[in-house]
């Protein structure tokens, strides 16, 4: 049987009962992130001071995980190299549902320094993931981070159970213009 | 109405409810998707090779043995431990009894000791490290050069 | 000791027929060298006890493109000992005499034996310029991934569209 939240309810119905449960279910969520932190390059650097003592991020209730299998954001911090392309889309796979990405510094923007000439950089992560939540820089202070923290979990609050979640409603959206 | 063991048995069966309630409220709640690269065995991000079921150093089980023997030795200290205290044993035999107790016992920690002195000797428990062979290459430069260039260029 | 006094020494021991050639044009002159011999120089060069050059500080691949039709390996040899620097240069043919081989690249002997750095140098010249290292034991690439086509630093070398689906430009 699909879950409460597989279903798609209509915006007016679910009244009262489901509008507390949304809100309860998002600050559950948010106050709990916990990062599989991708430190591939120079961003790793920052996120790892994020994660330590001067700039604290587990008084977000933010703290770091190994395994995909127990995140719920992934912060792609660093270049992304095709040889690395596989592995990103394998490990945002093995990630449980609800998840979001942060992607960390220029690299994983938009390819970075490497935009024009790097021959083994992917241009920007979300050739590969859908991204939540871009954080610029290079690399991006622990403050800038922890903002992106920030933003992500007002996404999350605005999160409502009779919306799609992004990436679902961006492949639709592709799979229609495909169809044309 | 309900023995001691009754009551027991009610709890245990609550403390089951309340697991089986939790799941299945969970399971209600829950997203579920399942695609393949989903359902694959994690593997640091590559794709799955070999068994799960590796080797692993046999001193674990060796360490893991030893230790359930100590303490069922352990184990058999505490009744031995309450019946050795009582007063009341002691003046009725004139304290023989405490001695009489007291060489049992530590004849049969002395036999235990035997067996660990055994396995120490034997070298059963230590844990055989893994040496690395670092790779090198064999020059004939003699370390007496070397030795000069690091005077030369030693902080005064 | 200086570079005439090195090629002397090179010159003395495998003979004026060893087809050595110096260059003494730019700043730094350097030494090109046959591409066959360069194994059997390198290991004389880290072992006479005149010379002792114990530490290959740098391995560059050059690719001249298809007019000039060359390609290039430079080796920077330092001896920690004594102090002294010394630049090889091995110039090869950018399409090699046999196509049938080593995926039809150019060959130059490897230098693995004689220093454990050329290992990973060479896999580098092999990723990005393509040129195969012959007597390597373990020759594969190093920046891309193993299944990329074509060899980035080749001055006629043209972008892949897509990689596995994701657009390369």
């Amino acid at each position: 049987m699909s879950g409460l939240l597989d279903q798609r309810f209509k915006s007016g119905e679910g009244g009262v009962l489901l509008t507390t449960a949304e809100d309860l279910l998002n600050w559950g969520r948010l106050s709990s992130l916990w990062p599989m932190g991708f430190g591939l390059a120079c961003c790793a650097i920052e996120m790892m001071q994020t994660f330590a003592s001067g700039y604290d991020l587990e008084r977000f209730g933010i703290f770091p995980r190994p395994s995909p299998r127990q995140s719920d954001v992934m912060i792609v911090s660093g270049t992304v190299t095709f040889k690395m392309a596989d592995r990103i889309r394998r490990l945002y796979e093995q990630m449980a549902e609800p998840r979001y990405v942060i992607s960390m510094g220029s690299c994983s923007n938009c390819g970075g320094p490497y935009w024009q000439h790097g021959y083994h950089v992917v241009k920007g992560v979300d050739r590969i993931i859908p991204v939540d939540v871009y954080v610029p820089g290079c690399p991006p202070r622990p403050e800038a981070l922890i903002g992106g923290f920030l933003k992500l979990q007002e996404k999350i609050r605005n999160a409502r159970l009779t919306e799609e979640p992004a990436p679902t409603a961006l492949l639709a959206m592709e799979a229609a213009v495909e169809e044309v | 109405m309900l023995s001691d063991f009754g009551i027991i048995l009610l709890f245990i069966l609550t403390g089951l409810a309340f697991v089986a309630l939790m799941l299945f409220v969970s399971k209600l709640i829950r997203p579920a998707r399942p695609n393949p690269e989903k359902l694959s065995t994690y593997e640091s991000g590559e794709e799955p090779v070999g068994n799960a079921n590796i080797q692993f150093n046999v001193r674990f089980y060796v360490v893991a043995i030893i230790f359930v023997l100590f303490d069922v030795e352990l184990v058999f200290l505490f009744p031995w431990a309450t019946v050795f205290g009582q007063q009341s044993l002691n003046e009725e035999t004139n304290g023989t009894w405490g001695w009489f107790s007291l060489a049992e016992m530590l004849l049969f920690v002395a036999l235990l000791a035997l067996g660990l002195a055994y396995a120490w000797r034997k070298g059963y428990l230590d844990w055989i490290r893994p040496e690395p062979k670092i790779p090198a290459v064999k020059t004939n430069v003699p370390t007496a050069l070397y030795e000069k260039v690091n005077q030369k260029y030693k902080r005064p | 000791m200086t570079f005439a006094e090195l090629t002397n020494v090179l010159t003395a021991h495998f003979g004026a027929d060893a087809g050595l050639e110096a260059n003494t044009q730019n700043p730094q002159p350097y030494l090109i060298v046959p591409a066959k011999r360069i194994t059997d120089i390198c290991r004389f060069l880290r072992n006479d006890e005149r010379l002792f050059f114990d530490f290959l500080a740098c391995m560059t691949g050059i690719d001249n493109g298809p007019q000039a039709g060359t390609m290039e390996v430079v080796y920077h040899l330092t001896s920690i000992p004594y102090e002294h620097d010394l630049t090889l240069k091995v110039i090869i043919p950018r399409t090699p005499a046999d196509e049938s081989t080593h995926e039809g690249l150019p060959v130059v002997p490897s230098v693995t034996a004689v220093w454990r750095t050329a290992d990973w140098h060479e896999r580098e010249i092999y990723d990005l310029v393509g040129i195969y290292f012959e007597g390597h034991h373990d020759l594969r690439r190093i920046l891309l991934p193993t299944d990329w086509v074509g060899h980035p630093l080749r001055k006629d070398y043209k972008d892949l569209d897509t990689y596995h689906g994701i657009k390369v430009n």
